[in-house]
């Protein structure tokens, strides 16, 4: 049995969370994003969780880290200034692949920017904001029926990859409110625990190590310096550093097909949209309202790992036309892996894109 | 058929509050689509306000309004901000002692915070007085709905208060028609 509500994107989200098994919260509140940490103080202490309002956002990831150890499902949620602030710390769960979930409803930035409006401009930041070269999954919900199940998903791929796995929604989904199906149970995939015998940071055939969770008998240290498989600190091994870092990205890197979540439309087209978040509304409403000029549609609800080879299920497009609420970050990457001509549909400002101004596009294209 | 409403006020008033409960009243009550979007600043209270509901017999796809077709405005900056430019097709309610300027669509007068004032004694209760002039004037979701979409939304205790502003403004909003 589902349950029928009328929810907002935000409360869907913490609501997802809590039915993936959350059971810490280490945040600050920010707008756009306040309402999942109100929601998640007022449940979590019911649920025999913990909540935590912290002094910032630095210590709100490193309290998330630490629940992480001890074997819990924890999450952060921010936007753009905390976002930021977090970054040293995102770099500190990457190397000690430690799995979380960091939810940044984006505002418009940079600095403190729109407090109140709507952006997709962190989506660079998200792949590349904290230093040095690593893997990472980021999930783009357009609708709260979509931030509900890509919250769930959020924490299985985190706890399948021991990364630190990002929500990027944004003011439009976060604060929307609209008809929403909850599952009576959510699928909920575990750890791979540590196998006895095997050292702590040795990788499986994935590339992934086994957990060894805080106060189950495993004598782990956990360093942000490089490391080697039991843990301690060697940071003068060229051989070693390098083989570390190839392992970090290439454990998602190599997986970016079984990631990947997309959904085509009319794969036959020559004028094809790509989108992710909420633009994928816009681009809906321009198929809906014009069927006879038959245009493509991609929707990526994961764009970190970038599934590529997914662009070749349109093998007579013309022009991909990307909109984004941004200055064309995700266009750039999809033209790093195409030949067809890219047309990037920025939106500043902290509005969606309305069907009108992407319709004119694509009939310019024609 | 897709209907846009769009509600504005200053902040504080229960404008986005007023579309949530609307939204909620078509999704939960009325078996319909619904989307509930909002626009508002950094302040807490006054500055103007707007909140705005898609409802549809079909899934909604682009989920903001840009073109209502059906306003509600409690405030004269409300009005200048996200009323003055109302097509003659639209229909507009507006709470008649805080607005003072008149669109050029069809306008019912609401004179809703008087009537909260005045015969229900909290001004607090304009908004919900409105939903119910909303209701009976533009049939947009049914009576039934609102009032249970209401009475999820209202604090405990405040439930009779609210169910009087309601039936007080499905009045209003009957007279209006004639």
């Amino acid at each position: 049995m589902t349950k029928i509500e009328f929810m907002q994107g935000n409360t869907a989200c913490a609501e997802a969370a809590l039915a993936a098994g959350c059971r810490f919260f280490g945040g600050y509140p920010i707008t756009p994003s306040t309402e999942i940490a109100e929601h998640m103080a007022r449940r979590l202490p019911k649920m025999d969780g913990v909540f935590v309002q912290m002094e910032d956002e630095i210590g709100s990831i490193a309290s998330v880290i630490g629940a992480s150890w001890t074997g819990a499902r924890a999450m952060t949620a921010t936007s753009g200034p905390g976002f930021s602030l977090m970054m040293e710390n995102i770099g500190y769960a990457v190397m000690t692949e430690t799995p979380c979930v960091i939810v940044n409803i984006q505002r418009g930035g940079p600095s403190t920017g729109q407090p109140t409006m709507a952006a997709q401009g962190d989506m660079l930041q998200c792949r590349f904001g904290s230093h040095g070269d690593y893997g990472t999954i980021a999930l783009c919900p357009a609708s709260v029926q979509e931030m509900y199940d890509l919250t769930v998903k959020a924490f299985n791929l985190a706890d399948r990859f021991r990364i630190p796995v990002f929500v990027m929604s944004d003011e439009v989904v976060g604060h929307m409110r609209e008809r929403i199906e909850i599952p009576d149970t959510v699928t909920v995939v575990p750890r791979r625990p540590l196998e006895k015998g095997t050292l702590p940071f040795t990788a499986g055939a994935d590339g992934v190590p086994g957990f060894p969770e805080f106060g189950k008998g495993y004598g782990v240290h956990v360093t942000g310096l490089t490391h080697d498989e039991r843990g301690y600190p060697e940071a003068t091994d060229p051989a070693l550093h390098a083989a570390l870092v190839e392992r970090l990205v290439r454990k998602v890197e190599d997986a970016r097909h079984e990631i990947a979540d997309v959904t085509l439309t009319q794969p036959d087209a020559e004028i094809v949209f790509i989108t992710y978040g909420p633009p994928t509304r816009t681009v809906r409403q321009v198929l809906h309202d014009n069927p006879e000029k038959a245009f493509g549609h991609l929707q990526l609800r994961i764009v970190w790992p970038f599934p590529e080879d997914v662009l070749g299920a349109f093998p007579h497009a013309r022009a991909f036309i990307v909109p984004e609420m941004n200055f064309g970050q995700i266009a750039r990457e999809i033209e790093r892996h195409t030949c067809v001509p890219v047309k990037s549909v920025p939106k500043l400002g902290g509005e969606l894109h309305t069907p009108d101004e992407l319709l004119a596009v694509a009939e310019a294209l024609r | 058929m897709r209907r846009e409403v769009r509600f504005s006020g200053f902040g504080g008033q229960g404008i986005i509050l007023s579309a949530v409960i609307l939204g909620r009243a078509a999704a939960l009550y009325d078996a319909k689509y619904a989307v509930q979007t909002q626009v508002y600043g950094p302040e807490a209270r006054g500055g103007a306000s707007m909140s705005a509901v898609v409802i549809d017999d079909e899934p909604i796809l682009f989920p903001k309004v840009t073109h209502p077709d059906i306003y509600v405005i409690m405030s004269q900056q409300g009005f200048e901000k996200y009323g003055a430019d109302a097509p003659e097709e639209a229909i507009m309610l507006v709470d008649s002692d805080l607005v003072r300027s008149r669109p050029a669509c069809v306008c019912r007068e609401i004179p809703a915070t008087a009537e909260a004032k005045k015969t229900l004694g909290r001004a607090i209760v304009a908004n919900i007085v409105m939903l119910g002039a909303l209701v009976t004037s533009t049939g947009v979701v049914s009576s039934a709905a609102i009032e249970n979409a209401v009475l999820d939304s209202v604090p405990k205790g405040t439930e009779e208060l609210n169910m009087k502003a309601l039936q007080r403004g499905f009045e209003l909003g009957r007279r209006g028609e004639a």
